[in-house]
């Protein structure tokens, strides 16, 4: 009865709470790792070398002795760097792993939203922690950003439930038994992997991080804080990108190959095409990209919406 | 038996009501903008866990990612607006100490005191099944009309405020005849036009 007391289905009641949970928290450092090894890789060219040297920095920062400033708010900024990489996992606890998802509820796909809603929260206050200029500079920029993208990828999101007929993640996979998503929701699956870009303030929406401000929001983090911080956006864009398999690209469906495989290689390959892909597109100013989102993205994904609307109304989706 | 919710869904609600009203206490107790906006969303955010207890999921998460959007933004606002613009210096939410101590002390007495001697009516039917779809199709359909109203009346207001914040109009962009090709705009926009 309870959608709380664990219903049938998650990976919670199937292989118990903890292992559950360990189980997400293990594939999310997995692929927050794939994203910063892709990355590394994709940036310095420099093939399989970059696995080792995401290793090691992560291993030197945190050995790093932390560094502060003058008068920071180090509740708040504290705070702010535990809840990137918690809000990352979080919001994977939604994402099917192995055709289970941790925590099932009818509003899974609100759940993802609401966590990368209060990531705004966690990377303001990564910002104003420090009491330092750059990095105030970089928490205006990411929540400025975050007004162009918000509605669009609200969009994306309610047009992948409008198809499903259901906000559950695990029905939005099976409803795509017959024809994946991304066929008529190019729009959708666009939006919500710039998005993810976005959220994850990575490749094109950089700029809360930017150079032009030393760093932006991460500027003056060091050790463990800066590990936290750059591990949850990563884990952040593995996340999403998982996410994108489960919406988008029929999850864990394939033919020969094992379920789990399946997603493994849609998920990589999601991976893989936003790393290089937002690695060709320049830094995108948060100032200009308002009109963009506002006058392009969102006309464009209520249309979207629209159509998948009209073809659910014509029992296109069975 | 004062409600028909098991024992660990009553026990979440009493504690993060309390919570609640705790992070709402420190929001007039801090000294900085920054933590009482922080503050306010931690009640906000036991108030979801709440809904979560009494199986609303879709409301909680919902609640959730609206208070955090508008916390967020609102910082930004009262930081922008304040005398200080980084909000760094020490600053109280208090004003008109007594008379609000009253006030709230006064409306929360009178609160508690309703919700808890009220005859509440008694549940008819049974808890749905899914309340998300409950709850989707009270609005698509027989509430449909007031959400209309509500979703109209809110954006007419959202456009009277900025129209009423902005201190530039169309002849301050379009020059005084309107009949500039290019709006002049402090910020330029994204698009080429």
């Amino acid at each position: 009865m309870s959608e709380m007391e664990i219903p049938v289905g998650t990976s919670a009641a199937a292989w118990g709470t903890w292992s559950a949970v360990l189980t997400v928290t293990a594939v999310g450092l997995l692929l927050g790792f794939l994203v910063a090894a892709t990355d590394r890789a994709v940036l310095t060219g420099s093939g399989a070398r970059a696995a080792v040297g995401t290793l090691q920095s992560g291993t030197r920062l945190l050995l790093e002795q932390r560094r502060t400033t003058l008068a920071p708010d180090s509740l708040l900024w504290r705070l702010g760097c535990a809840a990137v990489p918690v809000l990352a996992l979080l919001s994977l606890a939604v994402v099917p792993i192995g055709g289970r998802t941790l925590l099932s509820s009818s509003a899974d796909l609100v759940w993802f939203n609401a966590m990368e809603a209060v990531l705004w929260a966690a990377v303001w206050l990564v910002g104003w922690g420090p009491n330092a200029v750059h990095a105030l500079t970089g928490g205006y920029r990411f929540l400025i950003q975050g007004l162009s993208y918000e509605l669009p990828l609200m969009f994306a999101l309610i047009t992948v439930g409008v198809g499903a007929q259901s906000l559950r993640t695990t029905n939005v996979v099976a409803a795509q038994a017959d024809l994946w998503f991304v066929v008529t929701m190019p729009v959708a699956f666009v939006v919500f992997l710039a998005s993810a870009a976005a959220f994850a303030f990575w490749g094109p929406f950089a700029s809360p991080a930017g150079a032009d401000i030393a760093g932006g929001v991460t500027s003056e983090l060091s050790g463990v804080d800066r590990l936290l911080v750059d591990a949850g956006r990563a884990v952040f864009l593995g996340a999403a990108a998982a996410m994108a398999t489960a919406l988008f690209l029929g999850g864990d469906a394939g033919p020969w190959l094992p379920g789990p495989l399946w997603q493994l290689v849609k998920t990589v390959g999601v991976v893989v095409l936003l790393v290089v892909v937002g690695h060709r597109v320049p830094v995108i100013r948060p100032d200009r990209f308002v009109e963009i989102g506002w006058m392009v993205l969102i006309p464009a994904t209520l249309l979207q919406a629209l159509l998948v609307s009209v073809l659910v109304l014509s029992g296109f989706y069975g | 038996m004062l409600t028909d919710l098991p024992a660990w869904a009553v026990a979440a609600v009493i504690a993060l009501g309390g919570l609640s009203v705790a992070a709402g206490i420190a929001v007039f107790v801090v000294d900085s903008m920054a933590r009482a906006t922080f503050a306010l969303l931690t009640s906000f955010l036991a108030v979801a866990g709440i809904l979560v207890a009494l199986q609303l999921p879709y409301l909680a998460f919902v609640t959730a990612l609206m208070m955090t959007i508008e916390m967020a933004l609102m910082a930004v606002f009262m930081i922008m607006f304040m005398m200080n613009p980084a909000g760094l210096m020490p600053m109280t939410m208090v004003h008109n100490a007594r008379g609000s101590a009253v006030l709230g002390a006064g409306a929360f007495v009178l609160l508690t005191v309703g919700i808890w001697t009220m005859d509440w009516p008694t549940r008819n039917g049974a808890v749905p099944a899914d309340s998300t779809r409950q709850l989707g199709e009270a609005i698509m359909g027989s509430h449909m009309l007031v959400m209309l109203v509500i979703g109209v009346a809110l954006f007419a207001t959202i456009i009277a405020g900025t129209v009423l914040a902005t201190a530039r109009g169309r002849y301050d962009r379009f020059g005084a005849e309107l009949d500039a090709a290019r709006p002049d705009d402090p910020v330029p926009g994204g698009l080429p036009r």
